[in-house]
């Protein structure tokens, strides 16, 4: 049993005037304490709003959503039941994401508070042992959110988290608003954290590099959709999915050497009309009849790795580079 | 060959509520025609205020010294009406968020044609000729239906590419672009630095493509130079500073960079964060969370000097730390 | 293995709360913060400024300003200093409790329809709509003619039209800061709406109320003075400035009867808009240096 376990879910929300838009469109994916899991993927994917809905702050339309084999309801007005209080999430927006007008002392404490983890003459000391954990000194539970630096506001936030003795934290986009130097330091943490507590951690980015180095498992997301999933040494070896050679290719090399990254041809679609079959097929290099027709299912290739697509058979599955070969299709011309 | 852009001394005082912030402390660089420059550097490092100096757009109350010679004229010291006639004519800039930089309300062919109609004194049925052109040119699918489209009804790299040919609208020399691709997606970005380098090439377009990440600079510039609390650390070609960095801060970035190759579980991280402009450490800036840093770091500014074809702020040789200099 | 890395210093605090933040200290603030003491301290203490019985009729009408009545007199022989000055004890304090009202009850009902939305919200809404469909001064006048002249019911009046704009205000700040990031962290940790609610909305919602509250005490004087003008509100013989102001366009070459009221409204209305403005820059600017980092 995963720890976190995400089955099928479907989520949709209302445009105004415009009518539903399925941000999610069926998309299961699976957590382990101590494992750290990266969801990668572009704007508009949808990893967002399947983050929010692990935790239960948006309701999905269909699927289901289980942490620790309880299902995860969504948050009504009532309080949120304690046994979930061990699911939590830290945000991407360290600005926003704390109380402007409260120390963040009282804000990490919060937790101990309400779940009762510690009685009130225990708090300060728990709340400093928190705050060590995340790298900031004691004296720091004084302060106001303002006071601090992106890079120690999201400290604050995962130690926030952390009061409440979670198993799995969610973590959207924690990284997208720092520094280089911070990223790098906030990465580290927590992969220790992972590590040394056993926590599992459902990892959001849009920036696969990052990704690559903190993450044990990728899942790759495309317009509502689970593309790819596969530890991450073979993603990045092998990606069985053309999106993600795609996204792999894109990205650029600090090295000096002046090798121009790939371009996709295309855009996004709206994901309110996607294409008819898989959902990529207009940007694929080599999509071929079936993929215009139907739309394929995410299917088990190889113990661990997973992947949406029609030139892959299960227990077979096939590197690109050898399905161009053997197709004998000329590699894409990149496009601006 | 006389460079394009000659930057010397260049510095940026700023009014904070707290009293005058140095954001630029002493820059010098040098734009020769026809090549990118890149300039790399986190936040609070001055590398958009030193651009902006360059074009009068600081914010008011803003004191500036130094010099910046394009094509022979100082810019630091035209005139309002005169950096006005150069601004959007022979010197453009493309902003990071293509979704504040075009005007919301204007149609797309507008906002192109608006430029060369002011700049240039062309006719509307030139203009609209001109403005087909600049869409085909940045690879705008459908220009015919985009000139009557708003910006809003675009995604993020369109927008980066109308935004791109508003700026060459006039065919400036030099384009400056501040993180240009600093908010797309990278597949997006990946089309743009295409786009870029192949304007580069084809009209012999000099960039100064100022951006914290270096993996964008390492794919199109051809020089790089790098900087750090208001200050240049190192400068070269893009091989050498890239590939074979010298500046301690300089490999502190690259290492902090998760690297494709490595397979390395944690991040070299460098520890602390860039100072904020009014709390410089003395000496040089980045000494305190050097590991190389010596006595002598903290009492003096080192100077650029050039070593081995590159300028180098530091005494320090990283590959031999013990050695004397 | 800790994971402690070395600890950042925490950056000096840009806006503590102990020292008097520079944007209180605009020059036009403190103008306007000291003509707003300056008449709240005539209003505490009219009975010692004013040198004579505000309802007095015992003097010459019609006398120009002089020594001895530094205002002038009206029709009425009164002296119209000492009448300005009583002045102050009905609008002022009318004003503040008219804004005080307006607020409470608006806020309350804006908080209302922002937490339960549903029909709750659609109501309120709908009825602050309506209220807004008609000029303030004349729903104040219409509502005034139907319960009967008289300074109570022009406040009543007044704080009926004056509801609506805190509860929107108040109902938009509840449901955009109920969606903030901090909101959601703390109801995943398992506080219940309610709790989040108190303690973590409305706290950031007194700001920009007291905000609007300040710079609307100026319009309630405006607005009072305004009734009683008219007619409607302060009745003969009350010392109140708007209906002063009325007297004194029937004898306009008294000029004395009608300015020095009118310039009361003016100064007082002013005070109030100069201190409500720098709050405001007191709000903005913190959010406003918060919301980004990269230079």
């Amino acid at each position: 049993m995963s720890a976190l376990e995400l089955r099928d879910v479907v989520v949709e929300y209302e445009r105004r005037g415009l009518g539903p838009v399925r941000a999610v469109a069926g998309a299961s994916l699976e957590v382990e304490r101590g494992q750290i899991v990266g969801l990668v993927g572009e704007s508009g994917c949808g990893k967002s709003t399947l983050a929010r809905a692990a935790v239960g702050m948006v309701a999905p339309l269909a699927g289901t959503i289980r942490f620790e084999g309880r299902e995860v309801k969504p948050l009504t007005r009532g309080a949120r039941p304690h046994e979930l209080a061990r699911l939590q999430m830290v945000f991407q927006n360290p600005f926003s994401s704390l109380n402007p007008r409260r120390r963040i002392g009282d804000q990490i404490g919060d937790a101990l508070a309400v779940l009762d983890l510690a009685p009130r003459p225990q708090r300060a000391a728990r709340v400093a042992q928190l705050l060590e954990q995340v790298g900031l000194p004691a004296g720091a539970s004084r302060g106001y959110p303002h006071e601090f630096s992106g890079g120690q506001r999201q400290r604050v936030a995962i130690a926030r988290a952390l009061a409440a003795s979670p198993s799995v934290i969610v973590l959207d986009e924690p990284l997208a608003s720092l520094d280089a130097s911070a990223q790098a330091q906030i990465a580290n943490l927590l992969v220790g954290l992972a590590r040394e507590l056993e926590l599992g951690l459902l990892l959001i980015s849009h920036d696969l590099a990052i990704v690559r180095h903190v993450a044990d498992s990728v899942a790759v997301m495309y317009l509502g959709l689970i593309a790819e999933t596969a530890p991450t040494p073979d993603l990045w070896a092998t990606p069985l999915h053309p999106y993600t050679e795609a996204l792999i290719g894109a990205v650029p090399h600090a090295d000096g050497a002046g090798t121009l990254p790939d371009a996709l041809p295309g855009e996004v679609p709206d994901p309110s009309r996607p294409p008819s079959g898989c959902r990529f097929h207009p940007r694929c290099p080599y999509a071929f009849d079936r993929c215009r027709i139907e739309e394929p299912a995410l299917v088990e290739l190889a113990p661990g790795r997973s992947a949406a697509c029609w030139l892959q058979r299960p227990g077979d599955p096939s590197t690109l580079p050898s399905v161009r070969a053997a197709s004998r299709l000329a590699p894409a011309a990149p496009a601006e | 060959m006389s460079a394009l852009l000659q930057v010397d001394g260049l510095r940026v005082r700023l009014p904070t509520p707290a009293g005058p912030a140095t954001v630029v402390d002493g820059i010098d660089y040098r734009v020769e025609p026809g090549e990118v420059f890149g300039i790399a550097g986190e936040s609070g490092s001055g590398k958009t205020m030193s651009v902006l100096a360059l074009m009068g757009l600081l914010p008011p109350g803003a004191a500036v010294e130094g010099h910046a010679v394009f094509e022979g004229r100082d810019l630091l010291r035209l005139r309002r009406r005169q950096l006005r006639r150069i601004c959007g004519r022979e010197l453009a800039m493309v902003f990071q968020d293509p979704m504040t930089s075009l005007h919301p309300m204007l149609s797309v062919g507008t906002q192109l044609t608006e430029h060369v109609r002011l700049h240039l004194g062309l006719g509307r049925r030139d203009a609209a000729e001109r403005a087909l052109e600049l869409l085909r040119e940045v690879r705008i699918p459908d220009p015919d239906s985009a000139v009557h489209a708003f910006p809003h009804q675009f995604s993020g790299g369109m927008r980066q590419r109308i935004a791109i040919a508003v700026a060459l609208a006039c065919r400036p020399t030099l384009l400056v672009a501040d993180e240009p691709t600093t908010a797309l997606d990278v597949t997006v970005q990946a089309g743009i630095i295409r786009l870029l380098d192949r304007l580069r090439s084809e009209s012999g377009l000099t960039i100064v493509l100022i951006t914290h990440d270096l993996g964008v600079l390492s794919a199109i510039a051809d020089r790089v130079s790098i900087f750090y609390a208001g200050r240049v650390v190192e400068a070269g070609s893009r091989t050498d500073v890239l590939g074979r960095p010298r500046h301690p801060y300089t490999r502190g970035l690259l290492d902090a960079l998760p690297h494709p190759e490595a397979a390395a579980a944690q991040l070299v991280a460098i520890q602390g964060a860039p100072p904020a402009p009014r709390h410089v450490p003395p000496g040089c800036a980045f000494h305190p969370r050097c590991r190389y840093a010596r006595a002598a770091c903290r009492e003096a500014v080192p100077p650029l000097v050039p070593v081995n074809g590159r300028a180098l702020a530091c005494p320090v040789d990283p590959l031999h730390p013990g050695a004397p200099t | 293995m800790s994971t402690a890395l070395a600890p950042e210093k925490p950056l000096r605090p840009r806006l503590s709360r102990r020292w008097f933040p520079p944007a209180l200290r605009q020059p036009l603030t403190l103008v306007g913060a000291t003509i707003a003491l300056v008449w709240f301290l005539v209003a505490a203490l009219a009975p010692l400024v004013a040198p004579y019985d505000p309802l007095e009729q015992a003097f010459v009408p019609f006398e120009s300003p002089s020594a001895g009545h530094l205002f002038g007199t009206d029709e009425l022989g009164r002296d119209v200093f000492s009448r300005v000055v009583y002045g102050a004890r009905i609008s002022l304090p009318l004003g503040v409790l008219l804004v005080v009202l307006a607020s409470t009850i608006g806020g309350v009902l804006g908080a209302l329809a922002g937490y339960f939305r549903g029909w709750a919200d659609g109501a309120v809404m709908r009825v602050a709509d309506l209220v807004f469909a008609f000029p303030a001064i004349i729903l104040a006048m219409v509502v005034t003619a139907a319960l009967g002249r008289g300074l109570t019911n022009a406040v009543l009046a007044l704080v009926i039209v004056a509801w609506p704009s805190y509860a929107r205000v108040v109902r938009s700040l509840v449901l955009s800061v109920g969606d903030s990031e901090y909101v959601w962290a703390t109801r995943l940790l398992g506080t219940s709406a309610r709790r989040a609610l108190v303690r973590e909305v409305l706290p950031n919602v007194v700001g920009p109320v007291l905000v609007l509250a300040t710079l609307d005490v100026g319009n309630a004087i405006l607005l009072l003075s305004g009734l009683s003008f008219l007619g409607l509100g302060a009745q003969p013989p009350a010392a109140e400035w708007g209906s002063m102001v009325a007297t004194g366009t029937q004898y306009f070459q008294f000029w004395w009867m009608g300015t020095f009221p009118g310039l009361a409204i003016f100064t007082a209305v002013l005070a109030f808009n100069f201190v409500g403005d720098s709050l405001r820059d007191v709000f903005d600017p913190r959010t406003a240096r918060e919301s980004r980092e990269r230079l």
